[in-house]
């Protein structure tokens, strides 16, 4: 490559641009920047973005307005626009209804708890000083290990004879919590809580350290004592974490598909704990209706955004 | 970090409190931990180990004991034949190298490219670059289960690569977090460092390799382990493309093995963990071993504001 004389033209031209010669350089430029190679810096993430992810963004909108099956690699057939009739398939089955439901279960159990137990997890370890890293790396472990992994002791620890059910004694469900129609989601659901926390405390102890420390000092001398203080300090001060725990929350609950799959067996029992990315599974590839199964992620998305939008109204408070 | 004084300091100066030292006994009163804030720390702690002990136990009995004692171990109850077993069912080895490949394309992707546009991002003018960064931000946002069936679509039926490394690679190349880390990191080193480099006649990729990396090693540790969780850990994606086991990463084959084989075994749980404790172990030792580079300053950008 010729770029280290291409470079030091460039910065003699600044020069002369200064000078107030602009010679073709400096026109360049002008409509280019002053580091075009930037430009070229930039092609491969830039491609990437538009080949993998923007265009399957479009590509699925369209999927999910046409007639749509799987074919064999470079065979034209008549993908006839349908206009609603995939939507309409997706929202008049009782599995995909049921699987809104089971996630709407999902959501009120795991994003409330989420945000609790981090923040007062995270406020703890913010102000402990002994075993500070032991308490932070044991918090994040399950985070940074394989859904699958856990899964498979979490399948140990919940079974029929398991050892929760041993210690729970006389108390234990029948049927078991993940063979429970009952128990199944909210125990999917606590599964997830615990796998994520470590993430989120993670969050909530960045966004402790942006509150000011005189705050705590003042309100300690005016004689606030440190329920109040965690009340009117930090609860506030965090929520702008706040807002991105439960927005991330609600993300990771829609796209569930591990849990249901391997930890209740398929969504079991019979249906009460599938999921709607369970679900695109096995209409789109499974069955192979990929065209009805795009649809439901595009309600699905539209879901998660309107969700997204009333949990910023109401954790966001009254900053907007 | 914060906490310079231990907290015999702390008492120490509650006892002697002069003006300038009352002030700091304050902050100590409020960073003083209750005992029972350490103790949700400890029960905290405990919820989050004790299934990972219990795995490693569990994978280490000979027959599953699920009774109380049988959270400890027990001489006449250990053996490493559930080891034995998961690795006559699935190979270990083949799930390993498949994970690393799967994992490690990931990395390297991020981390060339990602530095690249990180560091133009950054520390370079050209036209375009807010039309860059904006869609740095934006794809952050787009949601994996609307791309599902289109990259299916597109990379297993239209270009043939399933049981392939590059369409399992493909969805997952680019880190666009990590991006972000790389170009939050650059923008933190002087402009005028660059310039006098430029004017000195060093090419752009010169200043990148020779000026701007040695002082951003820190942001790539950091980014090669936000990246390392996603693929190694990812099931969903791999699961779709692989069909082959010798293609599959460990985490596809283990969840196979549950959901298909386990029931004919004669001890599944034990060759179940045995296997999560395979797939677990890089993760967890990495990440004990890199703690210090994983911490709360790296997420500080994103909840500021």
């Amino acid at each position: 490559m010729s770029l280290p004389t291409q470079q030091a033209g460039s910065a003699t031209n600044r020069i002369r641009g200064v000078a107030g010669r602009p010679g073709r350089r400096a026109r360049r430029n002008a409509i280019l920047g002053q580091q075009p190679l930037g430009l070229l810096f930039s092609a491969p993430y830039v491609v990437y973005i538009l080949a993998v992810l923007a265009f399957p963004l479009g590509y699925a909108v369209y999927i999910s307005f046409h007639s749509y099956f799987f074919t064999a690699p470079g065979v034209a057939v008549d993908r006839p626009f349908v206009g609603f009739d995939n939507y309409v398939t997706i929202l008049t089955d009782p599995a995909v209804l049921q699987s809104f439901a089971n996630i709407g279960v999902f959501l009120i159990i795991n994003v409330p708890l989420t945000v609790v137990l981090s923040l007062v997890l995270a406020n703890a370890l913010n102000r402990v000083s002994r075993l500070k890293t032991f308490f932070r790396v044991s918090y994040y472990v399950p985070y940074v290990t394989a859904s699958v992994a856990v899964i498979g002791v979490w399948l140990f620890l919940f079974q029929q004879g398991g050892l929760v059910n041993s210690l729970l004694g006389p108390l234990a469900p029948n049927p078991s919590w993940l063979t429970n129609s009952w128990l199944a989601m909210p125990t999917v659901a606590l599964y997830v809580t615990w796998k994520q926390l470590g993430f989120f405390i993670l969050l909530y102890l960045a966004s402790l350290q942006n509150i000011p420390e005189e705050l705590y000092e003042s309100s300690a001398i005016d004689g606030a004592n440190k329920w109040s203080q965690f009340w009117n300090i930090t609860v506030p001060g965090v929520r702008p974490a706040s807002v991105l725990v439960t927005l991330l929350a609600t993300i990771t609950g829609a796209n569930l598909f591990t849990e249901p799959y391997l930890l209740t067996g398929g969504g079991g029992p019979d249906g009460a704990s599938t999921s709607p990315v369970f679900l695109m599974y096995q209409k789109g590839i499974l069955q192979g209706h990929p065209d009805v199964a795009a649809a439901l992620g595009v309600v699905l998305v539209i879901g998660v955004l309107l969700i997204a939008l009333i949990q910023k109204r109401l954790v966001g408070g009254k900053e907007e | 970090m914060l906490n310079e004084t231990t907290p015999s300091g702390a008492t120490e100066q509650a006892a002697v409190p002069t003006l300038a030292k009352g002030r700091r006994s304050q902050t100590e009163k409020r960073r003083s931990l209750g005992i029972g804030s350490f103790l949700l720390l400890a029960l905290g702690a405990f919820v989050f180990l004790f299934p990972f002990y219990y795995m490693f136990i569990g994978s280490l009995q000979t027959s599953p004991d699920t009774s109380v004692a049988g959270a400890f171990p027990k001489p006449g109850n250990l053996t490493g034949s559930n080891y034995a077993n998961i690795n006559g069912s699935i190979n270990l080895l083949t799930g390993l190298v498949n994970s690393g490949i799967f994992t490690g394309g990931v990395i390297l992707c991020t981390v060339v490219f990602g530095l690249l546009v990180g560091y133009a991002l950054a520390q370079m003018h050209f036209r375009g670059r807010g039309v860059v960064f904006g869609m740095m931000l934006l794809v952050q946002m787009i949601p994996f289960q609307l791309l599902l069936i289109p990259l299916y679509i597109m990379i297993v039926r239209n270009y043939g690569l399933a049981d392939n490394y590059v369409g399992i690679i493909l969805p997952f190349a680019i880190n666009s977090t990590a991006v972000f880390v790389f170009r939050q990191y650059f923008m933190q080193l002087p402009s005028t460092l660059f310039e006098a480099a430029r004017i000195d006649g060093a090419s752009e990729l010169r200043i990148l390799w020779q000026i701007a990396i040695p002082l951003v090693r820190p942001a790539i540790v950091t980014a090669i382990l936000l990246t390392f969780i996603g693929p190694w850990n990812e099931f969903l994606w791999p699961f779709l493309v692989t069909k082959e086991a010798s293609m599959q990463p460990l985490a596809v084959s283990l969840a196979n093995y549950i959901s298909n084989i386990a029931a004919t075994a004669a001890n599944p749980f034990g060759a179940i963990l045995a296997g999560a404790c395979v797939l677990a172990a890089p993760a967890v030792i990495l990440f004990i071993f890199f703690q210090r580079q994983f911490i709360s300053s790296d997420f500080g950008s994103s909840v500021k504001g």
